[in-house]
């Protein structure tokens, strides 16, 4: 198990966003976490990547607890993630952003090597490397947002949201490019209010409803789940 | 609108000077500085046909003491390149700069003065090295449970330590002598070649050439650092900090490497400060002037090195040119006097037309317009 989550209490203030959620991601898979808007979905994220404290419960990554650990250490163990909304560097040029995708690392030769990858990955940025992070479009930002997280070689990618707010030929194109980030060896945690897509191409899933995981099973058991279908897949 | 176009002028600038040949640009930057050393000498002037004191000379100054005003103005240049670091680099509100930088005169007044109750009587240079640290250790130990917060903490708390630290030096008659304030802070050390000691009361060049020495020195230190890991850390987590964190960058080390720094800075510049004065007292350190360094950095263009150095000779310096000028048309207006006044309308109207400051950085003036962005609903559709 690369990740395990247990009983996870999260507050903000005195709103409690999560109530004990528990769920694991083995090497290797795409697991995705569904849900509507406020479920918490953003909240694990931030819980796991450490940008959040947590109330209760514990997160452990790769068989060492991580939950008290520093954000920036989480980044050195193996956690990376393209935050929701992007989070882009705006005044940063394109490489520039890749290059910080690579700060904890010092072995030029494989960053250079990355920074090719991700350029095949996404030829887009590669003819805009650059142009300042802020006035990408969208879906190139988009783009950056996961090639930077890349860059870190991360064993556990974390993505929240990656096609929210994209034209549709772009949302297929983002997803295509994740199964391939997968099978090249890296496990992901996908976040998604678009529920068909993350489904179907995940190993297992999860449901997060108002803090709390009320359903999980393999992608393909969700997908044909009438009680999903209904809620998340808009089908009677 | 406004900030596009001049923008292109900026860019067409900078273009030209990046496209010169490297040793070009060394010679020009060697010949300023040396034009910069010169500038306070009285030969300088009567070789140029206008002598300090004449009429002409208003335009420069109405002090006679021309080298006191450069010294005022490297003070001012000094203290907004240190605080560039923490507003413009790592993008912390610091209101409260001038505390640190009184931290650095009492320190050494303290010290040296044979009027302190420390009555420990140090040398003017012994003392400089430990004001350096007290305003940086005091600079970690603000910044140490401030940082680790967002927000506006930080502003509001260094507003305070400002503000306490001139309201104790104003009250406290056992050490900081309140009022009456601390007399008799021995000069630097040193003989000129005429046997006289280097730094004295009437002479105020050695000063201003000992504080365009030390922001040489500083300069480089800090541009190196802007270039290294530690600016780009800097630049990350003034863009977006949370996407700093998980790029794996310690934010609250930096943070406070950045705050420090800065503080330090201004501990030096008032330890320099105070070997000038020889007498200081809490009416030399109120808030406005923490305020008039911050206008000096955003008016210059937080960020950018240079445009600290601009901004901060601009803000001191100006007025007292104004009302050379205006002495000499006979308008009576002492702009020195309205400083805060004429500083806050501009700061406003550059804010709404060039956010960036006048000379900017090239990823600020993009983190502007990102934010502009922000304010109007995104096109995310690509144009594909
Ligand atoms: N910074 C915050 N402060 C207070 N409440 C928050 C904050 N962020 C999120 N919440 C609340 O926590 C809940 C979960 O939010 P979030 O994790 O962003 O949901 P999702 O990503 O699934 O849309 C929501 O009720 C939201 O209002
Ligand atoms: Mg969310």
């Amino acid at each position: 198990m690369l990740l395990e989550i247990n009983d996870l209490t999260l507050l903000y203030g005195r709103i409690q966003a999560l109530h004990g959620i528990s769920l694991t991601v083995n090497e290797g898979e795409v697991v995705a976490l569904i849900g509507a808007n406020g479920a918490g979905k953003t909240t694990t994220m931030r819980a796991i990547s450490g940008l959040r404290p947590v109330a209760q419960g514990s997160i452990i990554f790769d068989g060492t607890d991580v939950t008290r650990m520093r954000a920036d250490l989480r980044v050195v163990r193996g956690i990376g993630q393209a935050p929701e909304g992007r989070g882009v560097f705006p005044g940063m040029s394109v490489v520039e952003n890749l290059e910080m995708g690579a700060y904890t690392r010092r072995d030029r030769g494989g960053i250079a090597e990355d920074m090719k990858m991700v350029m095949d990955l996404f030829p887009r940025l590669a003819e805009r490397r650059k142009q300042a992070g802020g006035t990408l479009s969208g879906g190139e930002q988009q783009m950056l947002a996961v090639g930077r997280a890349l860059m870190a070689r991360p064993r556990l990618l974390l993505l929240d949201e990656p096609s929210m707010g994209l034209a549709p030929m772009l949302i297929q194109q983002i997803f295509e490019i994740i199964t391939r980030i997968n099978e090249q060896g890296t496990t992901i945690l996908l976040v998604e209010q678009n529920a068909q897509q993350a489904l179907s191409r995940a190993h297992r899933g999860y449901v997060l409803e108002t803090g709390r995981i009320v359903k999980e099973g393999t992608g393909q058991d969700l997908l044909h789940d009438p009680a999903v279908k209904e809620a998340y897949l808009g089908v009677a | 609108m406004t900030a596009t176009v001049n923008n292109k002028r900026t860019a067409g600038f900078k273009s030209r000077w990046a496209a010169m040949p490297k040793q070009v640009r060394w010679a020009a930057i060697a010949a300023l500085v040396v034009l910069l050393y010169i500038l306070p000498n009285k030969w300088f002037y009567e070789y140029l046909g206008f002598p300090i004191g004449s009429d002409y000379f208003a335009f420069y100054t109405t002090r006679s003491d021309f080298a006191g005003v450069l010294f005022d103005t490297a003070v001012f240049v000094l203290l907004a390149v240190g605080l560039n670091v923490v507003v413009g680099f790592a993008g912390l509100l610091d209101l409260g700069y001038f505390g640190f930088y009184a931290l650095g005169a009492y320190t050494v007044a303290l010290l040296t003065s044979p009027e302190s109750r420390f009555g420990t009587n140090w040398p003017w240079l012994a003392a400089v090295p430990l004001a350096v640290m007290v305003a940086m250790v005091s600079g970690v130990i603000l910044g140490g449970p401030t940082l680790r917060l967002r927000g506006d903490y930080l502003a509001i708390v260094t507003l305070g330590f400002a503000e306490m630290i001139r309201l104790y030096a104003s009250r406290n008659e056992g050490i900081a002598q309140g009022q009456r304030g601390i007399p008799a802070i021995p000069h630097p050390p040193g003989t000129g070649t005429d046997g006289k000691p280097l730094f004295g009361v009437v002479d105020a060049r050695p000063y201003y050439w000992l504080m365009l020495t030390l922001i040489l020195i500083v300069l480089l230190l800090i541009r190196n650092l802007a270039n290294s890991r530690v600016g780009r850390a800097w630049v990350a987590i003034r863009e977006d900090e949370d996407a700093a964190e998980i790029m794996g960058v310690p934010t609250f080390k930096y943070k406070l490497w950045a705050f420090a720094i800065g503080a330090a800075v201004a501990g030096l510049t008032g330890a320099i400060f105070a070997g000038k004065q020889t007498f200081i007292n809490s009416d030399q350190f109120v808030l406005e002037s923490s305020i008039l360094v911050l206008a000096a950095v955003i008016l210059g263009g937080a960020g950018n090195i240079k445009g600290a150095i601009v901004g901060g000779a601009i803000t001191w310096y100006l007025p007292e040119w104004l009302r050379g000028v205006g002495d000499l048309i006979g308008v009576n207006f002492d702009a020195a006097e309205y400083r805060i006044l004429v500083f806050g309308v501009v700061v406003i109207i550059m804010m709404i037309f060039r956010p960036q400051g006048m000379v900017p950085n090239r990823r600020r003036a993009a983190e502007f317009a990102d934010r502009r962005k922000e304010a109007v609903p995104q096109e995310t559709v690509p144009n594909e």
